[in-house]
């Protein structure tokens, strides 16, 4: 992409992080050479994305002829007519839609309430709890499935979007970050409005809160991440396709249209849009709130 | 040993030595890390960890049951307080305990008596004991799922950490349309499963895919990619590195920053070139980030589905079933729910095992903390 040449020397110096200092005449050469292993690389990552969306344009004809096209003819918008248009995408989407940012907003809440009471009150049984819901985040999802299943068909719940709601309302990983969160903050904050005699609830919301953005996108990020890609618990729990979501629309989509790939690739690109967009302006957040749910997590 | 516990000694008789400022109301029976005294104070506590300080020590709290310090400042309310705190605390909490507990704790539990039942989900059905177990060690499919899983794992993992730091290595530094770079690098990490095996079926289709067209260019004969049992599970493993190594990525990324600057300048002064500098200043300081990285894509990889429900569905010829590909066809195609259900103990079993090692090694570590955080 860019060649050696095309970095003047001295613009970017490589410091801070681990660049060490060199000699100025020294110091072009190398860092330079990275754009040829760094280029490369990237568009190689890039390329299956790239073609998700130049396939998604192609007609049918020119995807279906061997070797198929690598280049659009034009822009063919077929493929999103069909899909937004017949199938039963749009439903799929607001099912998503409706699914993810419930699940977002009660994790927002109920996580924040059961982490400041794990963070400021002492309680009977507090710890005891805490080390159970702790206990619980190393429960691998396959060992819970099967019973998880019974348990919502019991409630009724089996081919709505309920099911998948309630597992997803409040997660320990949503508990444990505001726990974490409230306990770095200084109590002397809360303690002012907690002496006026503010209740906790108020105290929460008017002063802990507005303090804990960071612990909330960290939150809304993930838990967003998450319920939208989830496909196994909607496989599980959904049988017809007016409660699919939209993962579980294309994977199946996939199947009875095989060989309308156009439209099967538009539903591709509808289905990581939200995603993709929610990474691309937030992309700072998304990675701060891995990193801190990863490295500590 | 001996010397952990002279360790403890030795911290013990400080906070003697302190006035007996640590509250012993914890009745904690972990031994405390040494104190380093070099380190500067970390503001932020180690997130998701039961710190055995669980509060700040020695301060009293409004609403605190057994306050440590001296009388507390209404005592004739404070009973009548703590009763409202307590009540309190649980409308906080009962919410996530409710949901949490409920879907987690009741289904380990019934998972675990399923696995001694032949059930099918919908009749009533009866205690098999150990069948179910005895039954999996003589099935040659799930012989071939926990291979399928192994041979995943073994080259998902190393190969997702080793790509990670190398990019890491490599994306660590300052020069022009470096966020470009680790944008395009991280982005297939937030497209879900499904998403990347449809996309990636197509383009590994055999007739209409575009890598037999581009094979077809460089004058390489046709592949069956995902439907020729001898390539399918390698191409899985590569699909999930396109995505799953800007992960590991970002961790590292994360990671040098916190490589103290002064080692690498004083090493720098002392003639150390660039190779040594990564061996003995970066790498170091980067085990204990490796260690949870390993651990983290064990857990990823040993638990893969998605991405094989949309390919291959365990095909050609089983050659990419995996465990939890054998436990969902068992408990919601063949309806042998029982049967499902222990297979997937025999997987939670397999993390246990990976997890307790893992802990085991870092706790034998000096250098790794044993609570998990990295920094």
């Amino acid at each position: 992409m860019t060649a050696p040449a095309a970095v003047p020397p001295g613009t970017a110096r490589p410091r801070g992080t681990t660049a060490p200092r060199r000699p100025a005449r020294r110091r072009r050469l190398p860092f330079s050479a990275w754009h040829l292993l760094l280029a490369p690389l990237s568009v190689g990552f890039a390329l299956p994305l790239v073609w998700l969306v130049l396939s998604s344009v192609m007609t049918n004809a020119e995807i279906n002829r061997f070797p198929p096209a690598l280049w659009p003819s034009g822009i063919d918008l077929g493929g999103y007519d069909y899909v937004l248009g017949n199938a039963m995408f749009p439903r799929w989407f607001a099912n998503s839609s409706v699914v993810a940012v419930t699940a977002v907003f009660s994790n927002l809440l109920l996580g924040s309430l059961g982490g400041y009471a794990f963070a400021r009150m002492r309680f009977a049984g507090s710890r005891l709890l805490l080390g159970l819901m702790l206990a619980t985040m190393v429960i691998p999802f396959q060992l819970t499935m099967i019973p998880t299943f019974l348990v919502m068909k019991r409630l009724g719940l089996i081919d709505t979007l309920g099911a998948l709601i309630v597992p997803s309302l409040v997660t320990p990983f949503a508990v444990f970050l505001f726990r974490q969160f409230f306990l770095a903050l200084p109590r002397e904050l809360e303690e002012a409005a907690w002496i006026d005699g503010c209740s906790r609830l108020r105290v929460l919301y008017s002063v802990v809160l507005p303090l804990a953005r960071p612990a909330l996108a960290t939150v809304a990020v993930l838990t967003f991440l998450t319920t939208w890609n989830d496909l196994t618990w909607p496989l599980i729990a959904i049988n017809h396709d007016t409660q699919y979501t939209l993962q579980l629309g294309l994977t199946t989509f996939q199947g009875q249209h095989h060989n309308r790939w156009s439209a099967i690739m538009a539903g591709n690109v509808i289905t990581v849009l939200p995603v993709l967009v929610a990474f691309l302006f937030a992309q700072k957040t998304f990675i701060q709130s891995l990193t801190s749910s990863g490295l500590k997590g | 040993m001996e010397k952990g516990r002279t360790e403890k000694r030795r911290t013990d008789s400080e906070h003697a030595e302190k006035g007996r400022t640590e509250s012993t109301d914890t009745g904690r029976t972990e031994p405390d890390r040494p104190p380093r005294r070099t380190t500067p104070r970390r503001t932020i506590p180690r997130p998701l960890t039961l710190s055995p300080r669980h509060d700040t020590p020695g301060r009293r709290r409004p609403g605190d049951r057994h306050p440590s310090g001296p009388t507390p400042r209404r005592p004739r309310t404070l009973a009548a307080r703590t009763r409202r705190e307590n009540a309190t605390a649980w409308a906080f909490i009962s919410p996530s305990v409710l949901i949490i507990l409920g879907l987690s704790i009741v289904p380990v539990v019934w998972s675990l008596l399923l696995s001694f039942r032949a059930d099918d989900l919908v009749t009533p059905g009866r205690w098999v004991g150990l069948d179910n177990y005895r039954a999996l060690v003589r099935d040659p499919g799930f012989r071939t799922a926990v291979e399928n899983t192994l041979v995943y794992a073994g080259l998902y993992v190393p190969l997702s950490l080793a790509g990670g730091l190398v990019l890491a290595l490599a994306l660590n530094r300052r020069i022009r349309l470096i966020g470009l770079y680790r944008t395009l690098i991280f982005v297939p990490f937030v497209i879900s499963a499904a998403a990347q095996g449809v996309l990636f079926f197509f383009i590994l289709d055999p007739q209409f895919g575009v890598a037999n067209s581009l094979l077809h260019h460089l004058g390489v004969s046709r592949q069956g990619f995902l439907s020729d049992p001898g390539q399918a599970l390698y191409l899985l493993v590569l699909i999930s590195l396109w995505s799953g190594v800007g992960f590991c990525v970002v961790v590292y990324l994360a990671a040098l920053q916190d490589v103290p600057q002064e080692l690498i300048e004083s090493a720098r002064l002392d003639g150390a070139n660039r190779l040594r500098v990564l061996w003995h200043i970066k790498l170091p300081s980067l085990t204990p980030v490796t260690v949870f990285l390993l651990l983290w894509e064990l857990i990823t990889a040993l638990q893969v589905f998605d991405l094989i429900y949309v390919t291959t569905k365990g095909g050609p010829l089983g050659s990419t079933t995996v465990i939890v590909y054998f436990v969902w066809e068992q408990a919601f195609q063949m309806f042998t729910a029982g049967y499902g259900a222990a297979a997937a103990y025999v997987l939670a079993a397999a993390l246990l095992v990976a997890g307790a090692a893992l802990r085991l090694y870092r706790r034998r570590r000096p250098d790794a903390t044993p609570d998990g955080a990295v920094r």
